[in-house]
């Protein structure tokens, strides 16, 4: 009976959600403010809706309701209890429920903060939000309804969920991700709101920089969620594929960091408005290009379902009606925002400004996502011209990427420096020197140092260390350390301001507390620059140093062997079987020595989960800062052999700390106190302007 | 000319240029990290270009799959229906490759028909098979019902 509860709920959520695209909108050109005011009690009625209709998905699971199809296929009764619930999303049909629940819980986040906003804006904006659910909402109950019966004959276990999704990283990789794509589609209610307007100026910017921020965040920790799962939960170490679905999630990424830089420009300076415009539509058209690609099933992918061919139709129809329609209106409507512009004072800039230096950012940026798009999308273009079924291999994205993200670095450590309107070159020069030569010492020589700490004997080079200079190496590290002692030396001068002008007679005392004085007066927005922009030096250095000295070695062990790697000695001490909830396991013990020093003690697994008869690698590793060491079961060989594979890989936890970074920095903007203010105060005033139209009415 | 205007003349020259160059590359380098997918018919039958790097996938045989006693070789063969295609790679196999169920491996076929492969990718759930696969048995299956139907005329 639950789920038929939750079906129901489905569809009165989608009725709500009709009447949300449609009323406040109709209200806001009539200028009925009832109507407009019903869109916020109708984003928060849907939630409730979906909601309720979650929570039934989620009690039909922890009930072991094998009659429902999607219960049957992906859950099981030996399923630990925390998994039976991440198994709510763990398919195709929980997950786009998922989708739709993460929907409505940004438009009633909506709802509730945009008190401070013309009601026409927001009542427009969550109309939109609202024909954006009607399009998920009809989805799931057209063509992949997940309460769909197996009547009369329900199985009486079920088929348990695939053993790769029975992880911690099911869990939080998906809510995470999700919340990042569909928080793009405020941003593009935003903007479409603002071309139906025809007004888009630095208040815009300012209401609808905290949520794309926040969108921005939710999307960084859920990517970097995702290929910390991969590494450790695919079994072999690799920690981002290029596969199709990677791109999908990395393409709206790359959009949204442009647009989270372009937007402070409009914001601050009242330029690049129709660019930010465009660059919200396209964020989201990629977030539903993604969507596409992930759940039609047209790619060859790790994260492809089998699916039927209805679904995949109905989400490119979909696609096609949000981008065509949203880049019509941005056809008619961007000149008339851009015309406004003329209103205002010419904004102007020169060759070394802030703003050219964030346009290079958004070309940088744009240009990495087409070679992306292009990329991904080749195969599919092929295939349906007949040119053969081709993938396009990491060769091709890395010839791009890397030289983009070096250049986006170098231009970075500018940029930090950089003021609006105009830089003064002299400046430049010379503030930037010492960062430089710090950069350019580490480049040279730390390169020589890293080869030497990690053994290379393993690679048969007789101790030559020259040779194992690395110029890759020397080149990340040499943008990273830019990045950062640019960063730290802008950081420096912003707490020297006041002080230097007082002069040096006052002592070091004062000169502290001033400097001290300057460091709580920095807003959260510039502490949050910085501390994204170190992330991308941080994470840059992991996959720079991580691929030049990661060493790998496949190799056959019985019981007894010792095999050197990378300056350790594994030795292969015992091999038992272990039973878990819903797996046996073989588990192997293998002991680390590093100058006959014990290490760590690792235990891989080779599980065979039993519902699927499915066998799942699960990898050993000890991680810390400088280096992991990765250990994972291969196959079982003749008698007691093993394929085993050893990985040392130094540096790979930067990449994720790097990625955490990245997001706190983006989090220190959201609570940047301005933000905070100007919505108190705007709640003050919309509460006054509705006090004095009560008192003229 | 009017100096804004030769300005601007510059400025789409080079922009122009610029674009030449990143198409220009990008369609190189798709045509050089392109990795064609063939079938075991099209490789056995000579089709597919040796010493080239492309994909191959069908399913294992049964019962074709033999490991080396010492190292990590490993040969099997794959099966579009067809014909059959053998595949030699030096590894450790994903955890999904069994006999019977859909492989693909990429690496370049030598002189003696062999894929040497360098990678080899099993599907990731039981219930997938790769739409290259899949298309390509169904392929398979059609000529040889045409090929049947063929004889009885």
């Amino acid at each position: 009976m639950i789920a038929e509860y939750g079906h129901v709920a489905l569809i009165i959520a989608l009725c709500l959600s009709v009447a949300q695209a449609i009323v406040p909108m109709a209200g806001s050109f009539a200028g009925y403010r009832t109507w407009m005011r019903l869109g916020h009690s109708l984003a928060l009625g849907q939630l409730v809706f979906v909601a309720i209709s979650f929570a039934c998905l989620t009690a039909a699971f922890l009930q072991d309701d094998f009659s429902l199809q999607y219960v049957a296929n992906n859950s099981n009764t030996l399923l630990p209890t925390q998994f039976k619930i991440s198994a709510v999303w763990g398919a195709h049909e929980g997950s786009l429920l998922l989708w739709a629940l993460i929907l409505a819980v940004w438009s009633a986040a909506v709802a509730l903060f945009s008190g401070h906003l013309p009601l026409v804006l927001s009542s427009r904006v969550l109309s939109i939000l609202g024909a954006i659910s009607v399009g998920f909402g009809l989805f799931i109950l057209l063509t992949s309804n997940p309460f769909a019966r197996i009547l009369p004959f329900s199985p009486t276990e079920g088929g348990d969920l695939n053993p790769l999704l029975q992880d911690f990283g099911l869990i939080v990789h998906p809510p995470m991700l999700y919340m990042g794509y569909v928080g793009f589609s405020v941003a593009f209610a935003f903007a479409v709101a603002a071309l139906i307007g025809g007004q888009f100026d630095s208040a815009w910017a300012r209401w609808a920089r905290p949520w794309i921020n926040s969108a921005w965040v939710f999307l960084t920790i859920g990517i970097t969620l995702g290929s910390w799962w991969a590494y450790y939960e695919l079994g072999w170490g690799g920690w981002w594929f290029w596969d199709p679905v990677e791109n999908a999630s990395l393409m709206p990424w790359l959009v949204g960091t442009a647009l989270v830089h372009s937007i402070s420009v409009t914001e601050k300076r009242g330029a690049f408005r129709s660019w930010t415009l465009l660059l919200a539509i396209l964020a989201f058209s990629l977030s539903l290009l993604g969507t596409f690609l992930v759940r039609s099933g047209v790619l060859t992918s790790v994260h492809a379902f089998a699916n039927d061919p209805e679904r995949g139709i109905f989400i490119l129809a979909f696609l096609g009606l949000v981008v065509g329609s949203s880049l019509l209106l941005f056809a008619l409507r961007g000149p008339v925002v851009q015309r406004q512009q003329g209103d205002a004072e010419v904004v102007s800039y020169s060759g070394l400004s802030r703003e050219m230096m964030l346009m290079l950012n958004n070309v940088l940026l744009v240009s990495a996502m087409a070679m992306i798009l292009i990329g991904t999308l080749y195969p599919l273009i092929a295939d349906v011209l007949e040119l053969g079924k081709i993938s396009v291999g990491p060769p091709y994205f890395n010839f791009f990427f890397v030289p983009m993200t070096l250049g986006l670095m170098v231009a970075m450590g500018f940029a930090v420096f950089s003021r609006w309107k105009k830089t003064d070159a002299q400046m430049l020069r010379q503030k930037g020197m010492v960062p430089f030569l710090i950069s350019l010492g580490a480049a040279l020589i730390l390169p020589l140092f890293l080869a030497e700490t990690i053994s290379w004997e393993s690679m048969s080079w007789e101790g030559v260390s020259w040779k194992a200079y690395s110029i890759t190496a020397a080149i990340t590290l040499g943008a990273s350390f830019w990045v950062v002692t640019m960063s730290i030396e802008d950081l420096w001068q912003k707490l020297d301001r006041g002080s230097s002008k007082r002069g040096s007679s006052k002592g070091d005392s004062s000169k502290r507390e001033s400097r001290l004085k300057n460091l709580t007066k920095l807003p959260g927005s510039y502490w949050g620059m910085q501390v994204a922009h170190i992330g991308i030096a941080v994470c840059a250095l992991g996959v720079g140093l991580s691929s030049v000295y990661d060493v790998q070695k496949d190799v056959r062990m019985v019981p007894g062997d010792r095999v050197e790697v990378a300056g350790y000695e594994f030795t292969f001490d015992s091999l038992d079987f272990v039973q878990g909830p819903n797996f046996g396991a073989s588990r192997g013990q293998i002991s680390a020595y590093k100058n006959d020093r014990l290490v760590a003690v690792l235990y891989p697994e080779k599980r065979k989960y039993e519902a699927r008869n499915q066998v799942m690698t699960e990898a050993a590793l000890d991680a810390g800062l400088t280096r992991d060491l990765y250990v994972s079961l291969g196959e079982p060989l003749k008698g007691d052999a093993w394929a085993i594979r050893l990985h040392v890989k130094p540096f790979v936890r930067c990449i994720w700390l790097g990625g955490l970074m990245i997001g706190l920095g983006g989090l220190l903007s959201v609570m940047d106190k301005r933000y905070r203010r100007r919505r108190q105060s705007g709640a003050k005033l919309s509460a006054q302007s509705a006090a004095s139209e009560a008192v003229t009415q | 000319m009017h100096p804004l205007r030769k300005q601007r003349l510059q400025l789409v020259i080079l922009l122009v240029a610029a674009a030449a160059l990143v198409v220009g590359l990008v369609v190189y380098m798709l045509r050089e990290n392109g990795n064609f997918f063939y079938t075991p018919a099209q490789i056995v039958s000579g089709e597919a270009p040796k010493s080239t790097f492309l994909r191959a996938g069908g399913m294992v045989v049964d019962g074709s799959v033999v490991r080396s006693d010492d190292s990590l070789w490993v040969q099997f063969k794959i099966t579009d229906g067809v014909e059959m295609l053998t595949i030699e790679h030096t590894g450790i196999l994903p955890d999904l490759f069994a006999e019977g169920e859909a492989a693909i491996a990429s690496g370049k076929v030598d002189e003696n028909v062999v894929l040497q492969a360098t990678q080899i990718l099993a599907k990731h759930d039981e219930k997938y098979t790769p739409p290259e696969v899949a298309d390509a048995m169904n392929e398979a299956y059609k000529q040889k019902e045409a090929a049947k139907s063929g004889s009885y005329k």
